[in-house]
């Protein structure tokens, strides 16, 4: 036993179970397959329910456009409000303007949060594509972004009068979406 | 500068480890004999080179250095320094370079020490280190840089989420981390043995001081995360089943089970298959964990670091690693011989017992993480709680801990059941009446904690009896390390059992003045006042806790506010007692003005987090044991060989 060379001491009567040593490749291919199929399933899941349900995290932001105040949390009491997470150099964010201005059309109060932008851009942006909002924080490194659980450009978020973020809509609002904006919002609100 | 000659250095690194494997295995080829002396001192570079590298990145963290974009994105410069420097690893570029240097500086040492295991198998051993290495610098170098510097600095730093911002998880992962990686050396020197055909005791002996080491961090890591859990995010419980907390548990199980059977195929020279199989397993679990952490395939709790496409990257790796050696396995396997052979009632035997429930249990924790994707793959979402773990665990548990009570008395090879009649029959008296106890005195306490309650004392007394008769001075570090071990085992069950059976929980709205009961405890919320702390300001409610009308005691449970980024984190207040403790939490503010607030009375509780920690002792001992053992060998050995030259001479 001291030397290692030598052979190991002979078991007569035992079977060696071919077979058996190739179960644990056999369960971790399966394994393997699971996840694979776990890493390629259609990922809506991402962000969505992560922030919902919990109160904004506090920030004060420094207005955006000369017209509109900067944004702060405290902003975020008595009514639901809409916020909106944009930049001027976004297409969608253009795309979805005239629904948020139907949305403002319909009394819904909206302040935005610009993502790393200039004052003279959103200016122009605005000036193209109207100004439906109440207030306009400026977001340079995206810092209340990610803290509100938003990783792009568009995306809106309703607010209920406690400041607690009730709904969360990743990407471009569509004509089609406008209802169900505004049935969270409604469900916010009571 | 700085941030230049680390990336300089890690290509280095990977270029040694590149030749360190290539020149492994032409000599481990007939003709590559005279190569296999590059090996070691490669490898030894290696792990100088890389703790280099993160050596550098250690000061670019500690100097703010805003032009380093890992910097720019992890850090703050107001951040207080023992921050700066846990941001090192905490991130996921950072964490991976802490990855490779652990494993390159193991190897190396490995390289340094080990001359007791045959050589072509240390060859093997590093070539397949080299090779696991390998696919972790392709994953830095390649696809998340470190040293990235940004076109202009920032002008400051993004900051550390506030969850981490805490001394205890500053120190957590790191901890998590050397055991993970410590059993890629397990890893290593399995799938070494397997290319040689050279499993034995000589390999085992070589294997057991990292896979201790590394179940000596795996134990510490998790307890630390567990009472981090615990305190910080307020809920009042210490253990979540969720897919994190189960990443870090897997591995584990499988490192204590590799840790008995290697010291069965150690001293005995049984088990050879199976313990190099479990050297395979305790390696995948960490690859496994690190996976489902980092992918964001599961949806947890405290999922810091989720990146899919990273995912895939550890997914290929782990497809690689574990997929080859398990093929290695299956057509090397059949030849590894069974070794010597014992009787049914025997020390060997029982541990066998151990080994196969505690992998039960691995697989049932398995299954239990992986059972929401599973059935999503069907169509169905379902989550995975406790109501499965807690008493599905407990079925392979509980039978464990009884024969793990037994198993240290028996004999090698073979013993009789009679010789051990007193010392099984005392404990297990004990645990009876305890249970009798309970039955009549405390009838509405369930059944998987009473049980617990019940077997805790006579574990705790049947795991010193392996002391009897024995002279304390004299008896081997291992063996008190065993005794330290299970004994925690038996003190952590305790604090668990105790928890669920007798907590006592209080929600309540209150005014400053107004009182609550919590158990024996008379709390009074007294009043709630701003402070400040250096990165951070909070809500500080003062309250007044009396126990059974003792003297108050003043608690500050805060909410906590942190600018640098924006978030929020509620920070628990605890007043422990040598029979539990009491904790308190302050919420938010109700619309009339009056505070929510939480209180628990757990009795107990804390035994669960020093079991954890006698646990890890007893590993440390039988570590210090072992490799003392090891040293007083090398020196003799060498005097011998001394002697022998001068008188050759």
């Amino acid at each position: 036993m001291s030397d290692p060379r030598d052979p190991a001491p002979k078991n007569p009567g035992t079977k060696k179970p071919g077979l058996a040593m190739w179960l644990p490749l056999g369960l971790f291919a399966a394994f393997f397959v699971l996840v694979i199929w776990g890493l390629v399933r259609p990922a809506n899941r991402e962000v969505e329910s992560a922030f919902i349900g919990k109160p904004l995290p506090a920030f004060d932001l420094p207005p955006a456009s000369d017209d509109r105040p900067g944004l702060n949390t405290t902003v975020f009491s008595g009514k639901p409000r809409l916020l909106n997470v944009f930049a001027s150099w976004c297409v969608p964010c253009a795309v979805e303007s005239p629904q948020l201005a139907a949305l403002a059309q319909q009394g819904v109060e909206i302040d935005g949060v610009a993502i790393r932008d200039r004052k003279d851009d959103v200016a122009r942006f605005l000036a193209q594509n109207g100004n439906p909002f109440a207030r306009i924080g400026k977001d340079d490194l995206s810092k209340v972004q990610l803290a509100i659980g938003s990783s792009g450009v568009p995306e809106t978020f309703v607010i209920d009068g406690k400041g607690v973020i009730r709904y969360q809509h990743i990407g471009d609002i569509r004509p089609e979406d406008v209802p169900l904006i505004l049935r969270k919002l409604a469900e916010a609100g009571s | 500068m700085i941030a230049e000659i680390g990336l300089a250095v890690l290509w280095m690194a990977a270029a040694l480890a590149a030749l360190q494997l290539i020149a492994g295995i032409i000599a481990l080829r007939p003709k590559g004999a005279q190569l296999g002396t590059l090996v070691r001192p490669v490898a030894v570079m290696q792990g100088v080179l890389v703790a280099l590298a993160f050596a550098a990145l250690v000061t670019l963290f500690l100097t703010t250095d805003l032009s380093v974009k890992l910097v720019a994105d992890n850090s703050h410069s107001a951040k207080p320094f023992i921050f700066k420097l846990a941001g090192t690893w905490g991130n996921h570029e950072g964490s991976m370079l802490m990855w490779v240097t652990i494993m390159a500086v193991a190897g190396g040492i490995v390289a340094l020490v080990e001359k007791r295991l045959r050589e072509d198998t240390l060859i093997a051993t590093l070539a397949g280190q080299a090779f696991v290495s390998l696919g972790f610098y392709a994953f830095l170098l390649l696809a998340s840089n470190p040293f990235e510097r940004l076109p202009e600095p920032a002008p400051e730093g993004a900051g550390l989420n506030p969850l981490l911002q805490d001394v205890g998880l500053a120190f957590h992962p790191p901890t998590l981390y050397v055991g993970y990686v410590g059993l890629s050396i397990a890893f290593s020197f399995a799938v070494g043995a397997l290319v040689t055909r050279d499993v034995g005791p000589a390999f085992a002996r070589a294997m057991r001081p990292w896979v201790l080491g590394a179940w000596i961090f795996l134990t510490l890591g998790i307890t630390a995360g567990s009472y981090w859990a615990y305190y910080t995010l307020g809920w009042g419980g210490w253990w979540f089943w969720d897919p994190v907390e189960n990443a870090s548990l897997m591995p584990w199980l499988a490192a204590t089970a590799l840790l008995h059977s290697c010291s069965v195929l150690a001293s005995r020279n049984a088990l050879r298959a199976w313990t190099v199989m479990l050297g395979v397993v305790a390696f995948s679990m960490s690859m496994v964990g690190t996976f489902l952490v980092r992918s964001g395939i599961l949806t947890s709790v405290h999922a810091f670091a989720v990146d899919p496409e990273r995912g895939s990257f550890i997914l290929a790796l782990l497809a690689i690693y574990i997929g080859g050696a398990l093929t290695l396995f299956g057509l090397r396997a059949s030849t590894v011989t069974e070794g010597a052979r014992f009787s049914f009632v025997s020390r060997e035997a029982a541990l066998v017992f151990n080994n196969v429930m505690l992998c039960g249990i691995l697989g049932i924790v398995l299954l239990g993480t992986l059972y929401p994707l599973l059935t999503e793959a069907m169509g169905v979402k379902v989550s995975v709680g406790p109501p499965y773990f807690n008493p599905v665990s407990a079925i392979f548990a509980i039978p464990m801990m009884l024969v793990m009570a037994v198993g240290p008395l028996l004999r090698w090879r073979q013993d009789k059941a009679g010789r051990i009649t007193w010392p099984v029959a005392i404990p297990a008296l004990i645990s009876a009446a305890v249970l009798l106890g309970i039955v009549l005195l405390a009838p509405r306490v369930s059944l998987l904690s009473a049980l617990g309650l019940a077997i805790a004392p006579g574990l705790a007394l049947a795991s010193m009896m392996p002391l009897r008769g024995r002279k304390l001075r004299r008896t081997p570090l291992a063996t008190w390390g065993m005794v330290v071990a299970h004994v925690g085992i038996a003190v952590a069950l305790f604090g668990m059992a105790s928890e669920s059976a007798f907590s006592t929980e209080k929600l309540a709205a209150m005014n400053p003045g107004d009182s609550q009961q919590v158990g024996p405890w008379r709390v009074t919320l007294q009043g709630i006042a701003p402070v400040a702390g250096q990165n951070w300001t909070a809500l500080d409610a003062t309250v007044a806790a009396s126990y059974d009308g003792g003297e108050p005691t003043m608690l500050h449970p805060q909410a906590r506010t942190f600018a640098n980024p924006p978030g929020n984190r509620t920070e628990s207040a605890l007043k422990t007692r040598w029979n539990g403790q009491l904790y308190t939490v302050l919420g938010e503010e109700g619309e009339d003005g009056r505070w929510q607030m939480r209180f628990w009375w757990k009795p107990f509780v804390p035994m669960i987090w020093y079991g954890g920690a006698l646990i890890a002792l007893g590993g440390l001992l039988a570590l210090l044991g072992r490799v003392s053992s090891e040293v007083r060998r090398l020196v003799a050995t060498g005097k011998i060989a001394y002697r022998r030259e001068r008188q050759g001479r």
